[in-house]
């Protein structure tokens, strides 16, 4: 994948027949081979609503020609079209679920899948930058989990869905141990690491928080509003439901679904990392192993502001989830991030340097809310006048820094800093003094360069050089 | 391991104290672009000219012309900021004249290294470098570059990258 992949030595070790190292005989017949595993029995049955959806959505789209259709169809004909869709959807159901296996070796998680095309993931275990496993309500009641390693590149695909539930936690707590660097043979036994609770989120406190963001009230007014005004102007049904529709769904997802997704935060910390549990009817588990962490941010509305609250969020390459806490305390979120960036503590306000005051020209209010500090392991910026905004990125994260000014800036002597970590989230620096900015570059470069050589290897647990030796710089 | 900027990088402006190498474009790239320029808004000037019914034919084809003329220049001043320096740990890259940018991108976080030319760039003898980091953000690109260069710097870029390798 990358030039960092090249690793001679644990390349050695993969018992892997599928693999041939160019130039040499494939490493085979010395090991037994993997033992390859199918997916739990009742995987056929998640795609089970997709054709009843598909119909319904064409139903929705076009209302009248779906009426004429249903009535010239004939009993008969229904009946027909059932005998043959139904085992045609169960056979490929059946069949996709025959062909897709998975397999765990030493150095990765194989999966195998595709009747037609075939198709076949392997995904490096050091390379692992989180691990989801989620139980959609549904799942839940059948007793089944998915499990998906988030790593650069990995497609939706490329998760295990469904697995049983204590299979999947068995394997998380095993592709972990592996991927930490266990010995191999140990990886079976090391079992879930003990996690210990860091933050519990209250349920009210989720409640009265999602109640004073701006963001919800406007979605549940313009639900309430806008389609008695549709109706009032067209007189037409249809329309009218086409506009309500997706206005109602975006507020019940904005506010119940956002409560129903937070509640019972769980923030623990253990060996493996990070890890968070989350919701109400889909329950979801993440564990982010240590040094994942791509930048932090710490967003604060304006009437959060009166109670000391922040929402923090994160970014770890390749997740989807972006929230490490959706509220909590200012001193809670604080301690959480010291824990999460070991060593970087959440540069004060009053530490921040704001930009020099003829950057009002630039961003007329805007500039006063701007401010930015670099610490021994942060980089650090502030934007966001009414709901401010701090991103935090580690010197050793950052994978490129540019500088930027256009003819405008260049009149008024100003220039950005942007900082471009690997979670494709960029922390910038406005309106820096250009002579600032410049250096500013020179020596931002300098520090995310050394900045590595106190991060800890791919692989955490890992001890001695051959395993640490090729992620140190130099 | 030796730094191309030591502390005395903060000289007010950053560059002054340690000015780089920098290495400029080869002036095909300007060739090129000139040539295109010319070739297109020359057409445009033509048939603004020539054909009947567009609104006075002689003004639209001198505005074309003078289109061509303001862009020439452009061209210039914009291949003349192009500018990239190779330091001990990391690449350099400046441009632009209105919109100045300047990255930095240490050679230890490159994943990939790339070396595309397109069918007029190859007719120029033209390549382009592009440098792909973990960040898709991150935008490193040298255009217009000496094949032979080109693939010398591709080469220098993976070696010094495997050897300063650093990952995510």
């Amino acid at each position: 994948m990358t030039a960092a992949d090249g690793r001679p030595t644990q390349d050695e070790r993969v018992p892997d027949g599928e693999r041939a190292i160019p130039g040499g005989p494939p490493v085979t017949e010395r090991r037994p081979s993997v033992t390859e595993r199918r997916l739990h029995p009742v995987t056929p049955l998640r795609r089970a609503w997709a054709p009843v959806a598909l119909l319904a959505g064409w139903a929705a789209h076009d209302p009248d020609q779906a009426q004429r259709q249903l009535s010239r169809l004939t009993t008969t004909a229904l009946l027909l079209a059932l005998a043959i869709v139904v085992p045609a959807a169960a056979l490929y159901g059946f069949l996709s679920w025959w062909f897709t296996h998975y397999a765990v070796t030493d150095t990765e998680l194989r999966i195998r899948t595709g009747l037609l095309f075939r198709r076949t993931a392997h995904i490096r275990l050091e390379r692992i930058q989180a691990v989801d496993v989620t139980r959609p309500l549904l799942a839940r009641i059948a007793g089944v989990a998915k499990l998906k390693l988030d790593v650069i590149g990995t497609a939706k695909k490329d998760e295990l869905a469904f697995l049983g539930e204590d299979h999947a936690r068995a394997l998380r707590a095993e592709l972990l141990a592996r991927a930490a660097g266990f010995a191999p043979r140990t990886a079976h036994e090391v079992g879930e690491a003990p996690a210990r609770v860091l933050v519990r989120v209250p349920a009210r406190d989720i409640a009265v928080s999602l109640l004073l963001v701006g963001a919800t009230w406007g979605s549940l007014a313009s639900a309430l509003v806008v389609p008695p005004l549709v109706w009032l102007a067209t007189h037409s049904l249809w329309t009218t439901l086409a506009v309500a529709v997706p206005l109602v769904g975006g507020a019940v997802t904005g506010s119940a679904g956002r409560f129903a997704g937070a509640y019972d935060w769980t923030l623990s910390e253990s060996p493996d990392g990070l890890r968070i549990d989350r919701g109400l009817l889909d329950r979801t588990h993440e564990t982010v192993p240590p040094g994942r962490v791509q930048t932090v941010r710490i967003t604060e509305p304006l009437l959060w502001r009166r109670r000391g609250w922040v929402r923090v969020g994160l970014d770890v390459a390749g997740s989807s989830n972006s929230l490490l806490l959706p509220v909590a305390p200012r001193e809670v979120a604080e301690s959480v991030i010291a824990r999460v960036l070991p060593e970087a503590a959440v540069p004060d306000a009053a530490a921040l340097l704001r930009p020099p005051r003829r950057a009002g020209w630039c961003a007329p209010v805007r500039w006063r809310a701007y401010g930015f500090t670099v610490t021994e392991t942060v980089f650090a910026a502030r934007h966001g006048l009414l709901r401010r905004r701090l991103a935090l990125a580690p010197h050793a994260k950052v994978q490129s820094v540019r500088l930027t000014q256009g003819p405008w800036r260049r009149l008024w002597g100003v220039a950005d800093v942007h900082v471009d970590t690997g979670a494709n989230r960029t922390v910038t620096a406005r309106l820096r003094d250009a002579g600032e900015a410049a250096w500013l570059l020179a020596a931002q470069a300098d520090r995310s360069r050394t900045g590595r050589g106190a991060a800890r290897p791919d692989r955490w647990m890992a001890r001695g050089p051959s395993a640490a030796g090729p992620d140190q710089d130099g | 391991m030796e730094t191309g900027s030591p502390e005395d990088g903060r000289a007010a402006g950053g560059e002054a104290g340690v000015e780089p190498v920098w290495n400029a474009l080869p002036p095909g790239l300007l060739r090129m672009r000139r040539l295109l320029l010319v070739v297109w808004l020359g057409l445009l000037a033509l048939v603004a000219g020539l054909v009947p019914g567009l609104v006075a034919g002689a003004a639209w084809s001198a505005l074309a012309l003078a289109l061509m003329a303001w862009g020439w220049v452009l061209l210039g001043r914009n291949w003349r900021s192009w500018r990239y320096a190779e330091r001990a740990d990391d690449l350099l890259i400046s441009r632009g004249v209105l919109w100045r940018e300047e990255t930095v991108v240490p050679y230890g976080r490159m994943q990939l290294v790339e070396v595309t030319s397109g069918p007029v760039e190859r007719h120029f003898g033209l390549a382009t470098v592009q440098l792909h980091t973990a960040a898709a953000t991150t935008d490193a690109t040298i255009p217009g570059l000496d094949p032979a260069e080109a693939e010398r710097l591709r080469d220098r870029l993976t070696e010094l990258g495997e050897a300063r390798s650093a990952g995510l």
